[in-house]
């Protein structure tokens, strides 16, 4: 694009890129998140996990359902193969590589974690801009549901709908994972709403005559955003391991042929005691992944805290 | 017919369990076209309530406005939301106190002086943006163009109330309404907001409403003065007679709690004794008594009644200031 000279151009160029708003707030956060090394180190291990999810098919050294290792299984009486040249972190109970079942498996964890969260968000976004812009029996309505699902632990009622299901699979996991995180967005929206309901610059677009609709989504709902932009990063960790632990008890995908950490984690546990590295490395890698959102998720709280802006 | 009309204008808040509070008590005043009203008082008696209850932007809930505001003849209290909100930022506009807190800190300044002309002129964001550009230049925002793109936070404090007025006065309204507009700007940047504010509805033929607890702000801007004591008008005056004889004694002494740069050396301030949060109601007596230097036994009794001391002169006392023998103002 050429750089606009005259008044007229430069104004009309500024027309079409004024058009979004929050833009100095995403800058001045990012400029305060590039010096911060919480952020930096969260933000790399989030990275290594997403390529690797990206990549996985083509660095795994095996095809994770494939039994290659099933005769060493058979051999030595369910003895499960140990590290050897082209397994380096040997097979699992049926012979399958194991590498390439957590390598593989990343993708899976964080499809659910990104997809729950994506749902959970949107699904508070509605309940809470509703909530906070209508207020009244709306407000007290939505609020009452959001207690009600609040006042149940949160891994608890996911277990409780993931059971709902007959057949539990991918979809049903996402899907019980979301609902849950619903009621905390809508919750959070609706505080930070009503706190916009009442400031002087909502009152200023009304002494304007801007029209509800403009007040709620132009002056409301962006200034309102902050606090669950930063949840939903937390949320992407909660997320991971509440599908992890769906998966763990068997509520997930029951199809192991498509490897994923909780479900690792579960087929690990009647071998515990005698080969605790199955356990290990799938456990690892959820918390891993989970400290990487919830690094870059507290940073960013830290960035977007007003009281911290200038 | 004078542009507002405002007559016995009464808000009262209702809040469960709690006896109702009358915020603004039968206060009635007329701005012409073109006229500069100031509404004085201290904080808490009543100004900001009764230029939201004008605006109609009290609570529906809680708050009961009665009275009539008739704008151009019409009664805007009887007017439906939307009638209201078509004729707010058009016809009516506002100014408040805070400049960073009354612009949205997300959105650049262009767009929100750009929302209110596309609102009302029903311009497109191109046109309006020509508009809004002219608009910053000419309440002398520097570099307007520059200026659009940019954020509430990046501008300095004198420059957001500019803009502040820039937005208010976007659609030529008649009647704008200024509640403190300086009193979060430090005194230099106070002075040039005045001046622009005054040339501003010179140029335009704006009516303004001022609403200020500075009596420096009426001196400078104001025709007509109404003071304003717990939510009543006590005395209302032409600006000249108000500084030059004030009766009431509020008014006489928020006068002489100003300091004057030509009082002799040593010569002490004269404060108001208390504050406005202890007053009592109006009734069975003046709200101002126990405070008042010249309080009667009346005055704790008997609620003064509005008299009209001629040539626009409205005065509510028992015990009013003699008013001072040929004592030369000036203002």
């Amino acid at each position: 694009m050429p750089t606009p000279t005259t008044k007229k151009e430069r104004i009309d160029a500024l027309a079409e890129s004024t058009s979004d708003s929050g833009v100095s707030l995403a800058a001045s956060a990012w400029k305060r998140l590039r010096r911060s090394p919480v952020f930096l180190v969260g933000l790399v291990i989030i990275v290594l996990f997403l390529v690797t999810a990206v990549i996985a098919p083509w660095i795994a050294p095996h095809d994770p359902a494939a039994r290659d290792l099933i005769d060493q299984v058979v051999k030595a009486r369910n003895e499960i193969p140990p590290a050897q040249p082209g397994y380096p972190l040997g097979g699992d109970q049926v012979g399958r590589d194991f590498l390439s079942r957590l390598l593989v498996g990343s993708q899976q964890t964080l499809l659910v974690g990104v997809f729950a969260t994506l749902i959970g968000l949107v699904g508070g976004l509605i309940l809470g801009t509703l909530s906070g812009a209508l207020g009244g029996w709306v407000d007290s309505l939505v609020m009452r549901v959001v207690d009600v699902m609040l006042s149940i632990p949160q891994l608890l009622l996911a277990f409780g709908i993931g059971a709902l299901f007959a057949k539990p699979n991918l979809f049903t996991v996402i899907l019980a994972v979301s609902i849950v995180q619903i009621p905390v967005f809508a919750r959070l929206l609706r505080g930070s709403m009503l706190a916009q309901r009442s400031s002087d610059h909502v009152l200023a677009a009304t002494a304007l005559g801007v029209k509800p609709g403009p007040i709620v989504f132009r002056h409301m709902l962006p200034n309102s955003l902050g606090p669950v932009i930063v949840q939903s990063t937390l949320v992407l960790a909660t997320s991971i391991i509440d599908a992890a632990a769906l998966s763990f008890l068997g509520l997930g995908n029951p199809d192991d042929t498509v490897p994923e950490w909780g479900q690792m984690l579960g087929n690990a546990q009647t071998v515990i005691d005698s080969h605790p590295a199955l356990a290990f490395w799938p456990a690892g890698c959820i918390i891993l992944i989970a400290l990487g959102f919830t690094l870059v998720g507290e940073s960013l709280r830290d960035a977007l805290d007003p009281k911290n802006r200038r | 017919m004078a542009l507002l009309e405002v007559r016995d204008l009464t808000v009262v808040f209702e809040r469960k369990g709690e006896a109702p509070f009358t915020a603004v008590d039968r206060v009635s005043f007329d701005v012409e076209p073109g006229q500069t009203v100031g509404l004085v008082g201290e904080s808490g008696c009543g100004k900001s309530v009764t230029s939201l209850a004008i605006m109609g932007l009290l609570p529906k809930r809680g708050a009961k406005v009665s009275g009539s505001v008739q704008f151009e003849g019409t009664n805007l209290l009887s007017l439906s939301d939307k009638g209201m909100r078509d004729r707010r930022g058009r016809d009516l506009g506002m100014v408040f106190q805070d400049p960073l807190s009354s612009l949205n800190p997300v959105i650049p300044i262009g767009l929100q002086v750009t929302e209110v002309l596309e609102r009302h002129r029903d311009m497109p964001r191109r046109k309006a943006m020509v508009e809004a550009a002219d608009l910053l230049d000419k309440v002398g925002i520097p570099d307007p163009g520059r200026r659009l793109t940019e954020y509430p936070h990046q501008l300095s404090g004198g420059m957001r109330q500019r803009a502040l007025i820039a937005i208010a006065l976007a659609c030529r309204p008649r009647l704008l309404i200024a509640d403190e507009p300086t009193t979060a700007l430090d005194v230099t940047i106070q002075a040039q907001i005045l001046a622009l504010l005054k040339e501003l509805v010179r140029d335009l033929g704006t009516a303004l409403v001022m609403i200020t607890h500075d009596l420096g702000v009426v001196a400078g801007l104001c025709d007509e003065v109404n003071v304003l004591y717990g939510g009543r008008v006590v005395e209302k005056a032409q600006r000249h007679e108000l500084f030059a004889q004030p009766r009431h004694p509020y008014t006489h002494g928020l006068l002489a709690s100003i300091p004057r740069l030509d009082a002799p050396r040593g010569e002490k301030l004269v404060p108001i004794r208390g504050s406005v949060a202890d007053n009592i109601p109006w009734e069975g007596g003046c709200a101002f008594a126990p405070r008042c230097p010249n309080a009667l036994d009346v005055c704790r009794q008997e609620t003064p009644a509005q008299d009209d001391l001629g040539g626009g002169r409205l005065l509510r006392c028992h015990n009013p200031v003699r008013p001072a023998p040929a004592e030369e103002v000036s203002v």
